[in-house]
Order: C-alpha cells, then structure tokens, then sequence
C-alpha cells in the first residue's frame, strides 16, 4: 500500500520533494498505526471468549444473573470451583479427569508408537504393497467419524468395549494413526539414511544405528504429532459420549455436557469453572509447545 | 510449497531401490500393529456400516432379533426423505458460507501479520493460539453464555450501549440467528489455523521476486495476484478442502449449541443428524444408509486431496 504510493509517478516531484516526502512519511506512519490497531481487535476478538470464560467463573452465580453485567468479578470467589469439584451430583469432575488424562495418555503413547514403527516400514524398507499401505493411511483420513458411529458403537458392543478405557483408547488411536504415520513417515524421510550406514560401518547393528542416530534426530516429529493426538484426545466429544455413556466413565467433555444439562436452572457461573477447568490444561500445553506445533501442523497441512 | 515440504531423500531411495526385491518379514512386523487397530476400528465398523445400511435394524435388533435384508429400501426412505434434503442443502450452505468467511479472514489475517511490527506480531499471535486451543466444546458453551437470552454480554451491550431492545432477545431460537453464532463460533477456531499457515507460506516466497516486481511497477493488489497467490495456491488449495472437510462434518458445535437452545429439527446438519436418526430414534438402518451417503459424498470431495498429496510425494 505504502509503496505503492511511493512508486507512483509524481508529476510535480521537482517542486516541492519534502513536503511530498513529509506527506508519504506521515501517511506510512498512519497505515501502521491502523494496522497495529486492527491487530488489536483480532487479539481482542479472539481472547474475548476467554476472558469471559474465566472472569465469570471467579463471580458469585447469582451475581451473574442480575441486571447488570460485570467485565470484572466484583465479589471475587472460588466458590464455583468447590461446586464443580465436590458437588456435582450426576458425575463426579475427578473421576471424569482421571478416566481423560488416562485416555489421552494412552492414545498419545500407544497410537505414537504403532505410528512410528509403521512410519519406519514405509520409510526404510521397499516392500510389495508398501504403496497401497499409504494410499489406503490416505482414505482413512477422509472417512468421516459421525458416520461411523453407529457400526463403531455395535463393534464395541460386540467385544464388551462399551464403557471402557480401552475402548476409547482403541478408538482414538484408529482416528490419530493415519495423520500421525502420513506425518511421522515425512520426518523420518527427512534423516538421511547415510547417517545409519556410517554407524553401521562403525560397528552398530542395523536395529542399534537407527535407534542411536536417526530416533533422536526425530524428536521434533514425535512431539508435533503427539500434541495433535493429545488435543483430539482431550477434546473430543462424540466418541466419548457414545462410547462413555456410564456416569463412571465419562470424559471431561462428556461430564462438561451433562452438567449442563443437569441443572433445570442453568449454574452458568459453574459451568464457566468447569470449562475453564478443561481448557486450561490444553491452553497452557498449547502455548508451551506452539512453535514446534505450528511447525508441525504447517507440513502436515501441506503433505497431507 | 516447497518449502514446507520435506524433500524426499534421494540417497535413500537410490540405495533403497537398487537392493533386489525380495520378501522381507520386517517391514510386514512393523505394520502389524497400526494395521490391527484400523481394522478393527475403522474396517471391520465400515463393513458393518454397509451391511446395516442394507437392513431393517431397530431397538429389537440391538437386543438380538434378527436383522432382515431389505435391500435398497432405507436409501430409498432417506433418499425421498425431504428432512434429509434440508439437512444437506442446509450442511452444504453452512459449510460454504464458514469456509469461504474462514479462508478470507484467515488470509487477511496472514498478510496483516507480515505488515505488522515485532510487538503487535507477537500479542495477535498469543491471541489466536488462544482461541485455537480452547475446545471446540468449552468454546461452544462459552460463546452460548455470551449470547444468553437472560443475562448475555451482548444483548447487554446492544441494549445498554448501541440503546437497541435486546433485552431477553434469543438468539438460537431463529435458525438464522442460530446459524449466525455457530458460524462465529466455528470461524473463531479456524481463523488462526488458516492465519497460521498462510502466513508460514507467505514467508516462503523470496523478497527479491517481490522486489523485482515493485521495481517493474507492479502494484501493492497486482503483486499479490501475480505473484502470491500462485505461490501459494496449493496451500490455499489444501486448507481449503480440509475446512470443507471439517465444517462438512461439523458436529460439536451444532449438537451443543443445540443443547443450549435450539430448534433441532430446523438446525441439525449431516453429523447431527446421523446421531439423532441412528442413536437417539434407535433407527440404525436408516442411520446407516446416511452414513454411508455422506462417506461417499466426503470421498468425492477429498479424492483431490488425496490426489494432491500423492503427487506431491514420489511414493
């Protein structure tokens, strides 16, 4: 915009230079106050719905449903906290915490591990049907969950499941693997295979030249696809509400749901803290690992 | 594109290749694991799927009556459904009209991002890798509390502020107004995705080619149509069909909007609705057949991607 305005052919330049010179300065300066203010909104937009989350868990709920609303607790209390953690009366919040991280570490440790040693059989062997393998990673991906939950549900039901940490562990992993061994299969691509061969020539057996050189040089892809399957682990919600329906069992997205239905008088202040309680946990992990996340997403987007 | 992409190594495939074929058991081991689950969770299911779609399967058959062969006739009831019609053109409108704001405000989010200053960089970016963290349900509920009937902040600030009667004013009752805040809602949690990705593609291209252009007295719009754009169209490409995808199959935000207040039979979309006709009404034939109507449907629109992706990477 800027040098546009530069650039544009000035007829009487020779006349009066610094004042154009002053003027196109003054406008530069002008766009990127603008520019600067605008990015203001968009932060301001995007935080808003966070802000408003956690400043109305910190209010008293009556105080919430006045006439008046506060931008600020102005009688700051935990007391919904209490509520969320010990009164509950359909499902316990820890039991719910327990039954997520559970799940969501399971899926991280299990679905990197089949991912990785599948990523290596695609990556470091030429095999009949390799090929296929990859195309099929591929279509998978495509198959949309919503529709599988019907069948998915029976096939649970048939191996007793339904209600079980394994099986939402099972079911998870089979929604991860496919972007998790497309993504993984990109990094290992990305270490020469030279490196081995010259542990190999050191002395070091084929299995121990992969694992001293190449698997260290792969930790940047581990974390990035393990943070994807944390997060859709943590905050995924059908699965788990078809999967998990068993008060005992529920999820934290699930428990999340039925707390808000359970009040006939909605406790928004309450169900503020219970979503902060969710978040908070995924947000700050987000934001810890983001550099190495969007690096991660980035190529994966790009490659599929 | 290149740039995000990890160039295939050409010392692997060289040595790789040149080995003769042979059968190896290692690699056939090393897939075991990965080939097992999908099989049972997305295999086997998907067999099922078909074989249900095709069957008069109700409440008594989930206790174990026999399911009987009906041939075509759930696909015909679905397909001469007209709810099922209002659910598609209403999935196929709500899809384009999020993808197409999601992709354009992405964008302009991206290219405000290269103008902006170290400082202002710095806050937009936390700002958006908060909203992208926030779950997609906690975001939801949050979003429905700021929109309350009673007590939300913006029928308080419409009143209050812009002196409008917004006062107890709901917004998930009208479809429209209810299409309105799930669209908010599900763009607020793409933007930064999108803003994200074009940006890291937009510092992909080379400042001289930029320059070269400037000095040839190409314009600010004439750059970014003659020179970003292509360099970057099979990003916008992927991005695109993968919000296609995931606002295709939108589920969260819908089912819990819907919980908050509104009128299901007016807003459900695909996901909704296969939940509501196969879990909630128990009808799993009927369920099935629509299942297996939008897997196909997503398949045509990602054969492209699939397409895409393949000939990018020499397998």
């Amino acid at each position: 915009m800027t040098a546009a305005t530069v650039a544009r052919p000035t007829g009487t330049a020779d006349a009066q230079p610094t004042i154009r010179r002053r003027n196109s300065r003054a406008k530069r300066r002008a766009v990127s106050i603008l520019l600067s203010a605008i990015s203001v909104l968009v932060f301001i937009g995007s935080v808003f719905p966070v802000y408003w989350m956690v400043q109305t868990s910190f209010q008293p709920n009556n105080e919430i449903i006045g006439a008046e609303v506060n931008f600020w607790p102005k009688n700051f209390t935990f007391k919904n906290y209490g509520t969320v953690l010990l009164e509950s009366d359909r499902a316990q919040f820890l039991p719910a915490l327990g039954n997520s991280l559970m799940v969501t570490l399971l899926t991280v440790v299990v679905s990197l591990l089949f991912a990785f040693l599948a990523a290596l059989a695609v990556t470091r062997f030429r095999f009949r049907s390799r090929r296929a393998f990859i195309i099929t990673i591929l279509i998978i991906q495509m198959i949309p969950g919503e529709a599988m939950i019907v069948s998915i549900y029976r096939v649970l039901d048939g191996w007793a499941l339904l209600n079980t940490i394994i099986g939402l562990t099972l079911v998870y992993c089979a929604s991860v693997l496919p972007f998790t061994i497309w993504t993984l299969r990109g990094f290992v691509n990305g270490v020469p295979v030279d490196l081995e061969e010259a542990g190999m020539i050191d002395g070091l057996s084929r299995a121990g030249a992969f694992w001293r050189i190449t698997f260290p040089l792969l930790a940047p892809g581990l974390v990035a696809t393990g943070v994807f399957g944390f997060i859709q682990a943590w905050n995924e919600f059908l699965l788990a509400l078809v999967v998990m329906a068993r008060p005992e069992m529920m999820t934290l997205p699930v428990w999340l749901r039925t707390f808000q239905v359970a009040n006939g008088t909605t406790n928004w202040a309450a169900i503020m803290a219970g979503s902060t309680l969710m978040s908070i946990p995924v947000i700050v992990f987000f934001l810890l690992i983001q550099g190495r996340m969007t690096q991660g997403l980035v190529s994966g987007a790009v490659k599929g | 594109m290149s740039a995000p992409t990890i160039a295939p190594s050409p010392a692997l495939d060289g040595k790789v290749r040149g080995k003769k074929p042979r059968f190896q058991l290692t690699p056939y081991s090393l897939l075991v694991p990965a080939t097992v689950v999908l099989l049972i969770i997305v295999g086997w299911p998907l067999i099922q799927l078909f074989v249900i779609s095709f069957q008069e399967f109700g409440r008594p058959q989930v206790f174990g009556a026999p399911a009987p062969f009906v041939g075509f006739k759930n696909y015909l009831k679905v397909l001469t459904d007209p709810s099922f019609w209002n659910v598609m053109v209403r999935s196929i409108l709500f899809c384009l009209v999020n993808v197409a704001v999601t992709m354009v405000g992405g964008t302009l989010v991206a290219i405000l991002m290269t103008k902006l200053n170290k400082f202002f960089r710095v806050l937009m970016s936390t700002g958006l890798l908060l909203a992208w963290a926030m779950p997609a349900l906690t975001a939801t509920i949050v979003w429905g509390w700021i929109f309350d009937t009673s007590y939300g902040v913006v029928n308080y600030i419409f009143t209050h502020v812009f002196g409008l009667d917004y006062q107890g004013h709901s917004w998930l009752i009208n479809p429209l107004s209810f299409f309105l805040v799930a669209t908010i809602i599900v763009v607020w949690g793409a933007i930064p995705f999108v803003a994200f990705t074009v940006y890291a593609g937009l510092t992909q291209i080379p400042d001289e080619i930029l320059e070269a252009a400037q000095l040839d007295g190409a314009r600010g719009t004439q750059r970014f149509r003659l020179i970003t754009l292509p360099y970057l169209r099979s990003i916008f490409l992927v991005v695109t069909i993968l919000q296609v995808i995931w606002d295709l199959r939108v589920f969260t935000q819908i089912y819990a909007l819907q919980g908050i207040g509104g009128i299901r039979d007016q807003t459900s979309t695909l996901g909704v609705y296969i939940y509501q006709t196969a879990l909630s009404s128990g009808n799993f034939g009927m369920g099935g057949a629509i299942a297996v109507i939008t897997v196909f449907f997503m398949m045509a629109i990602s054969l492209y991607y699939v397409r895409q992706s393949l000939k990018e990477e020499q397998l």
